[in-house]
């Protein structure tokens, strides 16, 4: 296609890796949200995604601002502060082949934009729906967010009193299709459930803890990289097999400690067991061990739940194949004939 | 007292809401329509499910005048709640009709009482319990049509068209009217002057309201994405796009060229809508005022961003919840500026079912055409009151779709283009949809300032070169959004201007003034602002302009009062506003009294 890198550097799409990059990111060095930019563009690569047929979408906040930073060749809308989820919702309806990243933050989801979320969510929307989560608002310079934890102490703003917003939690009682959670300090871990998402049947959300590494980086918070590598309590190790590579990587984990969830496009994602016994196709596991997770204080990570059973939102409608916004005159607008009749039901 | 007042009177019928005496006051409307008679039906209803006064108004002209009237002939009560007052509202010489059951005291002997044995005979009827309230109140449409002479052939048409031809529900509500009819050939005395008679001045007509007219007209304007929230008065549009959509647009395999999408709020109706309209599709929404409120954010976003999106305001009374059942014409300024920063909207006003209709369509083509929100406001009065129409026309243009750019376009242009780039010198840049696969086809919407190429800047020149474009992009609007409808004789006086609903009753004050007074006035009917210039022109030739709102504050005053502030000596208000449709009448004495002045 349009790449001119060295044939080695190609993926099967005809891509090279720049054709994934976006600008160069305005975000602090060190900002969590750029390394989770970054596995995007790999996972892009790696799954041979046309960047052409990704949506990328954002609310208003410091991960707001990284779909810019990321698929330059994708289209995009930076929408309102928690309004993502409608903007989203109403473009995936202008070509059903698209898919989408959604960019938000803790403040855009779990504040200002919790409501739009949750039905975003129980309406099974066809997005992978990835909240930066780092407890505190940035660009307004350091303000307590809704998941902040109860004792977080802020320069300005004093010690919070009010019990945290769990991501994972409210996207799993609006009834998601997938919730997953992660750590954007493990790299691999990203990368992995980006791809599970990916390949996901309707909403796949992705609460990622990504430290402020300038207003909430101190050792002993929830959202900083000290706590979060000391913390962090992996579920399984993941990987995701593509459709077409099954048989190439299955041999990487041992046989009884693997379990394998098959995706609705015929990929694997292979679950490798830790010391945990977890089944992430059971709603009420991942409430367990979300509940188990906040008494014991473990950044419980990994793919919480998954049901690749549900129809998604766009399937509900039994839309016509063309993409609705390539339809013109003849079918949008009713023969001429019809007219005489509508004035007939009319009295 | 003349002796016989034939077709020319009005009727309130007052009930209790919830018992579904709408049925029978529509079947009246439509019976009347059907023999020919000029009629217009409006329902004056409480926010309430059950157990409230309502009432139900009905003007009957063989003149063609159905503004409502404040004077009522014939009064109809089943409410002992609202009896003295319906009591009281009978014009000498007129007519009460109540039902027996009733035991209050009739203090008039300046009018013609009927009693009605409506409880008596909705419990001879052969049906259960349940439905004797509903039967009622055919034994009210029975004694109107026998005492006023409405054909029962028209009350059959009627109830056939509202039972969707289900002859069991036909036949036992036209059973109860017979009945009805019946009692009172036999024990009423017709002692009152007030009758219909058939005419011929219905026939190049339909009856629809304008909540059905905007969505038919969407419909054939080829709306392909709806997103809604329910609310008083503007939840029967999207539910009329549901209902048409199915018969007017599916494949022949039965599958779906559109979708509508009920949301969870206003702010999510309205940026679905954006998103939709953006990713390239005709896309709407339609609510009320406090759904305007909630939507003013995302509107600047569509403003700011450039995304075609039609907005449907069905006015109701505010601020605040205000009179949710009641009309107004109160959020014209609201929508005008809409949201922070510097804006104008683009509205269109329309002024008739009709134009419902037509706006429908020519709304989706404009905000295509300038890539921006179109706002239609309508109201209570005319979205969900019955109406005498012209039957809807074929629209009589192609749709339009604007300046999109698909790969062969940009093949063409070796994909070299600019998002918001001015080539034209008409203020409208090119855009591209997702889904176009050029590899130069993709950029990234924003609400943040932005250069030509959408690029993200802070850049102060960038800044004002865009503003300044957006407001070449809102003169060009001017030429595109439908003229004024300007009616003027030799000698005429004065100017007047108004919009939407209030046009009946505008339309009879003037030719009552003419034919009263002597007072020849000439008129303009404003349908959409920006403002073309045959307003500026005809507000030039009249030393005074007198606008008339159905608001308080003489909304559209302040707007041409700030555009045209050379001319703003000449503007009169005529304004109003307590929740009900203005009356020739008081538009009439208004004027009047200001002339005088």
């Amino acid at each position: 296609m349009m790449a001119t890198s060295a044939p080695s550097q190609i993926n099967k799409a005809g891509f090279s890796k720049n054709d994934y990059r976006g600008l160069p990111s305005t975000l602090c060095q060190g900002c969590g949200h750029n390394s989770i930019a970054n596995q995007i563009i790999a996972t892009c690569y790696d799954l041979d995604i046309i960047p052409e047929e990704i949506m990328k979408f954002s609310g208003i906040g410091c991960s707001s601002k990284s779909p810019a930073y990321f698929l330059n060749r994708s289209f995009g809308f930076n929408g309102l502060h928690g309004r993502m989820s409608s903007l989203a919702t109403g473009a995936l309806f202008a070509d059903k082949n698209l898919r989408a990243f959604g960019l938000s933050g803790d403040g855009d989801t779990a504040s200002i934009g919790m409501g739009g979320f949750k039905h975003m969510v129980r309406r099974n929307t066809p997005i992978v729906y990835i909240v930066e989560n780092n407890g505190v608002y940035g660009l307004t310079k350091g303000q307590f967010s809704a998941t902040a934890e109860v004792g977080l102490n802020l320069k300005h703003q004093g010690i919070n009193q009010y019990m945290p917003v769990d991501i994972c939690m409210e996207a799993l009682t609006s009834n998601a299709t997938f919730v997953a959670r992660s750590f954007a300090g493990d790299a691999k871990q990203v990368k992995a459930l980006l791809k599970a998402a990916l390949s996901h049947h309707g909403v796949a959300v992705l609460d990622i803890i990504s430290p402020c590494v300038t207003f909430n980086n101190q050792e002993n918070a929830i959202h900083s990289y000290t706590w979060g590598k000391d913390h962090e309590a992996p579920l399984h190790e993941i990987s995701f097999v593509p459709a077409l590579d099954e048989i190439e990587l299955l041999g990487e984990f041992a046989e009884g400690s693997v379990r394998e969830v098959c995706m609705h496009d015929g990929s694997t994602v292979m679950l490798k067991k830790l010391e945990k016994d977890y089944d992430p196709t059971n709603r009420a596991n991942a409430f367990q061990m979300l509940e188990a997770a906040q008494f014991q204080n473990w950044l419980v990570t990994g793919l919480l739940y998954i049901d690749e059973s549900k129809p998604t939102l766009i399937e509900t409608f039994n839309l016509v194949d063309t993409p609705l916004n390539r339809l013109t005159e003849i079918d949008l607008r009713p023969a001429r004939e019809t007219i005489e009749g509508i004035n007939k039901m009319m009295f | 007292m003349p002796k016989n007042i034939i077709n020319d009177f009005s009727l309130t019928i007052a009930t209790v809401n919830g018992s579904g005496s709408q049925t029978a006051n529509v079947t009246l409307v439509r019976a009347l329509f059907k023999m020919g008679i000029p009629v217009s039906g409006k329902n004056l209803f409480p926010s309430n499910i059950q157990g409230l006064p309502t009432w139900y108004t009905i003007r009957i002209s063989k003149d063609g005048f159905i503004a409502r009237r404040d004077e009522q002939e014939i009064v109809v009560t089943l409410n002992p709640a609202s009896f003295s007052r319906d009591l009281a509202s009978v014009q000498t010489g007129g007519v009460f009709f109540y039902a027996d059951d009733i035991k209050l005291p009739i203090n008039r002997t300046d009018i013609t009482v009927y009693q009605m044995p409506v409880k008596q005979m909705s419990r001879a009827a052969n049906v259960s319990v349940g439905l004797r309230d509903y039967i009622a109140n055919m034994v009210y449409v029975g004694i109107l049509a026998q005492m006023l002479g409405i054909d029962l052939d028209t009350i059959k048409q009627a109830l056939n068209f509202h039972f969707k031809g289900k002859t069991q529900a036909v036949e036992s509500n036209y059973s109860s009217i017979k009945l009805a009819a019946d009692w009172a050939a036999q024990n009423l005395k017709k002692s009152d002057p007030y009758s219909v008679k058939r005419m011929d001045s219905t026939s190049d007509y339909i009856m629809a309201d304008g909540n059905t007219a905007a969505a038919i007209g969407s419909i054939y304007g080829g709306v392909q994405f709806a997103a809604w929230y329910p609310i008083t008065p503007a939840s029967t549009l999207a539910e009329t796009l549901n209902v048409y959509l199915p018969q007017l647009r599916k494949t022949g395999d039965g599958k779906q060229t559109y979708a509508v999408l009920q949301a969870e709020d206003e702010l999510a109706a309205i940026g679905m809508a954006i998103g939709a309209g953006w990713g390239g599709l005709r896309s709407m929404t339609s609510t009320s005022g406090p759904g305007i409120s909630l939507m003013s954010e995302y509107v600047g976003l569509a403003y700011y961003a450039e995304v075609p999106v039609v907005i449907w305001d069905v006015q109701r009374i505010g601020p605040s919840t205000g009179l949710p059942t009641r009309t107004s014409q109160g959020d014209l300024t609201a929508v005008y500026y809409i949201s922070h920063g510097d804006k104008q909207n683009v509205i269109l006003l329309p002024g008739s079912v009709y134009e419902c209709f037509e706006f429908g369509w020519k709304a989706l083509d404009l905000a295509e055409q300038l890539q921006s929100p179109v706002f239609v406001l309508s109201d209570l009065d005319l979205g969900m009151n019955q109406w005498m129409t012209k039957p809807f026309d074929y629209p009589d243009t192609p749709i339009k779709r604007g300046k999109v750019l698909w790969e062969a376009d940009l093949e063409r242009l070796k994909g070299i283009w600019s998002r918001y780039k001015d080539i034209d010198e008409d203020g409208i840049p090119f855009r591209t949809v997702p889904g176009n696969k050029h590899p130069a086809a993709a950029w990234l919407g924003r609400g943040t300032g932005h250069d030509e190429d959408a690029r993200y800047t802070e850049d102060a020149q960038a800044w004002e070169r865009n503003m300044t474009r957006l407001k070449i992009k809102y003169n060009t609007a001017r030429t595109l959004v439908p003229k004024p409808v300007i009616k003027s004789s030799k000698g005429s006086a004065i100017g007047v201007i108004y919009y939407g609903s209030t046009g009946p009753a505008v339309e009879e004050a003037l030719s009552s003034l003419k034919r009263a007074v002597g007072l020849k006035t000439a008129s303009l009917r404003l349908r959409a602002l920006p403002c073309t210039d045959e307003v500026q022109d005809f507000i030039k030739k009249y030393e005074r302009i007198y606008i008339v709102e159905a608001n308080r504050d003489g909304q559209l005053r302040q707007i041409l009062n700030s555009l045209m502030p050379d001319l703003a000596s000449r503007f009169r208000s005529v304004c109003h506003s307590d929740g009900l449709p203005l009356t020739a009448k008081w538009v009439k004495e208004s004027i009047l009294a200001q002339e005088e002045k």
